[in-house]
C-alpha cells in the first residue's frame, strides 16, 4: 500500500513542473507562435530561484523570482519573433540554448549545497484521513496550482470571450487584425505567460522537486512539456494526462531502480524519452484528430499592414 | 514623429553583407558588458577570445580541430534547414557516429590493417545515417514532429554512451574511468605535426564543403528541395515529393554527424568518453544559420563557432569562469544575427513629420 501511495504521488509531483510548462505553451501555440526555448526558459527560473532561496530569502519570493526568470527570458524570444519576424524555430532554439548557458552561468556559485523544499500542506482533518489523506491532501501548494490552470485555462480557452480572441488570432490573426484585435500585442502577452509558466516549472523543480541545483538539471523535461501540447491536441485536460503519464515513467523508473531490477540504469533512464517518441508517433499518425485542434496558423510570422 | 516598418521592394544586398557584422560587432559589446558586470576586465575578454587563439601555431591547430567538426555538421543540418526539415539532434547522431566508429576502431580482427580507418568512416556514417533515418521514417510516413524525435533520441543516445563506457565497454585497463580502451594507431587519423592535435581529418570537411556547395547551388536535386523549403505547395505541384525532402534532409545531417562523431573518436580523443562531444551537434546549429545555410558562409560561421569555444575553454582556465560561457555567447550572437536579418527585407522609415 505504501508502495502505491509513494507511486501515485510521486507520479503527481513528477508531473507538476510538465502541467505548468505545456500548459503554457499550449497558451502560446494557441496564439499562433510556436516557443522551442521552454527548456531554456524553464532553466532560467529553476537558477534564478533556487538562487534565491540559496540567499536565505523567503521561498515564495524565490519561486517569483522562477517566474519572473522565465517570462524575461520568453521576451528575447517575443522580440524576435514578433517584432523582427524571425523565423520562430531559429529564435526557439536560440533561446534553449542561450538559457541553458545563462543558467549554468547564474548557477556557477551554488556548489552542491541543498536548500529547504517548499514543505508540504497540512490541511487540518482533511490531510488525516486514512488513505485519503496522503493521496489527495498532503501535496505541496503548486501541485494544486497546477491543477487549477489546467481548469483555468480550459476555461479562459473555450468560455471566455478574451479567450475566443488568442484562439482566433492563432487561427487567422488577419482576420482578428481587421476586425481591430492587437494581434501582435496579444501574442506578446501570451508568450510572456508561457514563459511565466515555464518559469514555475523551473523553480518547481529546483526549490521543491529536487531541491539541489544541478547543471541542465531539467534534463529535457523542456521538451517534453513541447511533446505534450502535441500528445495534448491542444486541449488543456489531455495536457494533464500526458503529464500524469510521463511523471509515472519517471517514477517507474526511478522505483525500478531502487528495487534493483536487473536492467541497466541507463535503459530505465531513456524510458521517458522513447516513450515521448511512441506517443508523438501515435497522437501524429490521427492527422483528423491534430487538425480538429491545430492552431491554422502555428508559427507563421506575422506583421500588420500598413 | 513616428517611425513604420516597411517591407523593402528588393532585399537588400548591403544588409546582406552588414548583417552578420553587425551581430558579431554586438555579442562583442554584450560580452564585454557581461566580462565586466562579472567583475573582469572586458579586454581580457578580447584576448581570451579573439588574441590568444590565433598568435600561435598551437591555437590555429585547435581552431581548426574545432572548426572542422562544426563546419561538417553545419554543412549537413543546412542540407535539411533549407527544405525546413529540423533537424536539431545532431548531438546524438554525432555520439551515434562515435560509437559505431570506435567500435570498429577496438573490435576489428586485424587491427593494422590500412582498412580499419575506411572501415570506422563508413561505420560512422552509417550509424549517424541510421540515427537520423528513425525521425526521418516517423516523419515522412507518421507524421510525427523530426524536431522531437531528434532531440528526445539525442537523450538516448547519451544514455547509451553512457552504459557502454560504464559497462560494456569500459577499459579493464583504465582504472575504473568511464572510458574505452585507446584505438589501435591505425584507427587514427595522422596529425599534420606531432606537436599539433590538427590532423587529417580536416579533408573530409573539405571535401563536404564543396559537396555541400555543389548539391545546394549547382544540382537540380538541391533547387528541389530549396523550393519544398520556400514554398510546399509549389513543390508538390511539381511532383516534388515532401517525403523526399525530409529523407534526404535528415540523413545528410545525420551522415555528416556521424562521421564528424567518429573523427572525434580517431582524432583528438583516441578512445569513448561520455563526454565525446562539447555540444558540436547543437553549436552545429547557429553555425549553419548564421552562415546563412550556404557553403561559404558555413565557413566562416564555422571557424567564428571555433574561437567561441576555444574562447571559453581560455577564460574557464585563466579567469576561472564557468565553460557555459561560450553557449551564452552563442545564444547571443543567434539572437543578434536573427534580429539583424530583419534589416534584410524590412527597413524603417520615419512618416509624417507633424504626428
Amino acid at each position: 500500500m505504501d508502495l502505491f501511495i509513494a507511486i501515485f504521488t510521486g507520479t503527481i509531483v513528477a508531473a507538476t513542473p510538465l502541467v505548468l510548462a505545456a500548459l503554457g505553451e499550449l497558451v502560446v501555440e494557441k496564439s499562433g507562435v510556436l516557443n522551442l526555448g521552454i527548456e531554456g526558459m524553464m532553466l532560467t527560473g529553476a537558477a534564478l530561484a533556487f538562487g534565491v532561496a540559496l540567499a536565505g530569502l523567503p521561498l515564495p519570493l524565490a519561486i517569483v523570482a522562477g517566474v519572473a526568470g522565465g517570462a524575461a527570458s520568453s521576451m528575447l524570444f517575443g522580440v524576435l519573433a514578433l517584432t523582427f519576424l524571425t523565423n520562430q524555430y531559429a529564435a526557439g532554439l536560440a533561446l534553449a540554448i542561450f538559457g541553458s548557458g545563462l543558467s549554468a552561468m547564474i548557477g556557477n556559485g551554488f556548489g552542491n549545497t541543498p536548500i529547504a523544499a517548499l514543505g508540504t500542506l497540512h490541511i487540518p482533518v482533511l490531510s488525516d484521513i486514512p488513505l485519503v489523506g496522503p493521496l489527495i491532501f498532503r501535496f505541496d501548494i503548486l501541485v494544486y496550482f497546477s491543477l487549477f490552470m489546467v481548469v483555468f485555462i480550459g476555461w479562459f480557452l473555450y468560455r471566455t470571450k478574451a479567450g475566443l480572441v488568442l484562439r482566433t488570432i492563432g487561427e487567422s490573426p488577419q482576420s482578428a487584425h481587421a476586425i481591430g484585435y492587437p494581434v501582435v500585442r496579444i501574442r506578446y502577452l501570451a508568450v510572456l505567460f508561457g514563459g511565466a509558466m515555464a518559469g514555475l516549472a523551473g523553480a518547481y523543480l529546483s526549490v521543491v522537486y529536487t531541491p539541489l541545483w544541478v547543471e541542465n538539471m531539467t534534463a529535457g523535461r523542456g521538451w517534453i512539456a513541447l511533446a505534450l501540447v502535441v500528445f495534448s491536441t491542444w486541449r488543456p485536460y489531455r495536457v494533464l494526462l500526458g503529464a500524469w503519464l510521463f511523471g509515472g515513467m519517471t517514477i517507474l523508473q526511478l522505483q525500478g531502480q531502487v528495487l534493483g531490477i536487473a536492467l541497466p540504469s541507463e535503459l530505465l533512464s531513456a524510458l521517458p524519452y522513447l516513450a515521448t517518441i511512441v506517443v508523438l508517433v501515435i497522437i501524429s499518425r490521427n492527422r483528423q484528430m491534430l487538425a480538429l485542434n491545430f492552431p491554422a496558423s502555428l508559427a507563421k510570422p506575422f506583421r500588420p499592414a500598413g | 514623429m513616428r517611425f513604420t516598418i516597411e517591407q523593402r521592394p528588393e532585399p537588400s544586398a548591403v544588409m546582406r553583407v552588414v548583417a552578420p557584422v553587425a551581430a558579431i560587432a554586438l555579442t562583442l559589446v554584450v560580452g564585454a558588458g557581461l566580462f565586466a558586470a562579472l567583475g573582469h576586465n572586458p579586454v581580457a575578454m578580447l584576448d581570451a577570445f579573439f588574441i590568444a587563439p590565433l598568435n600561435s601555431l598551437n591555437g590555429l591547430s585547435e581552431l581548426l580541430l574545432k572548426a572542422s567538426p562544426l563546419i561538417l555538421i553545419a554543412c549537413g543540418l543546412a542540407v535539411g534547414f533549407r527544405a525546413n526539415v529540423w533537424n536539431i539532434g545532431a548531438e546524438g547522431q554525432l555520439i551515434m557516429g562515435a560509437i559505431a566508429a570506435t567500435g570498429v576502431g577496438l573490435f576489428y580482427p586485424n587491427p593494422d590493417s590500412v582498412l580499419l580507418l575506411p572501415l570506422m568512416f563508413l561505420a560512422g556514417m552509417a550509424a549517424g545515417m541510421a540515427w537520423a533515418a528513425i525521425p526521418a521514417f516517423l516523419r515522412a510516413r507518421m507524421n510525427t514532429s523530426e524536431i522531437l524525435v531528434t532531440l528526445m533520441l539525442t537523450y538516448v543516445a547519451t544514455l547509451f554512451l553512457s552504459w557502454l563506457v560504464h559497462g560494456p565497454w569500459r577499459d579493464p585497463a583504465g582504472f575504473n574511468y568511464p572510458q574505452t580502451a585507446m584505438l589501435p594507431p591505425y584507427a587514427l587519423f595522422a596529425p599534420f605535426d606531432d606537436a599539433y592535435r590538427v590532423n587529417h581529418s580536416v579533408f573530409i570537411t573539405a571535401v563536404a564543403v564543396v559537396v555541400m556547395w555543389i548539391f545546394t547551388d549547382r544540382s537540380f536535386l538541391g533547387y528541389k528541395m530549396a523550393v519544398a523549403g520556400a514554398a510546399p505547395l509549389a513543390a508538390r505541384y511539381a511532383g516534388f515529393r515532401e517525403s523526399a525532402a525530409i529523407w534526404i534532409g535528415l540523413l545528410a545531417g545525420g551522415a555528416a554527424a556521424g562521421v564528424a562523431g567518429m573523427a572525434e573518436a580517431a582524432g583528438p580523443l583516441g578512445q569513448l568518453s561520455p563526454n565525446v562531444s562539447p555540444g558540436y551537434g547543437f553549436a552545429a546549429i547557429i553555425v549553419a544559420f548564421v552562415g546563412r545555410l550556404n557553403a561559404f558562409g558555413i565557413v566562416l560561421a564555422g571557424l567564428l563557432m571555433s574561437l567561441l569555444f576555444l574562447g571559453g575553454e581560455t577564460v574557464q582556465v585563466s579567469l576561472g569562469l564557468p565553460s557555459a560561457l561560450t553557449r551564452v555567447f552563442q545564444g547571443v550572437l543567434l539572437f543578434f544575427l536573427l534580429a539583424a536579418d530583419f534589416f534584410i527585407f524590412y527597413r524603417i522609415r520615419r512618416v509624417g513629420g507633424q504626428n
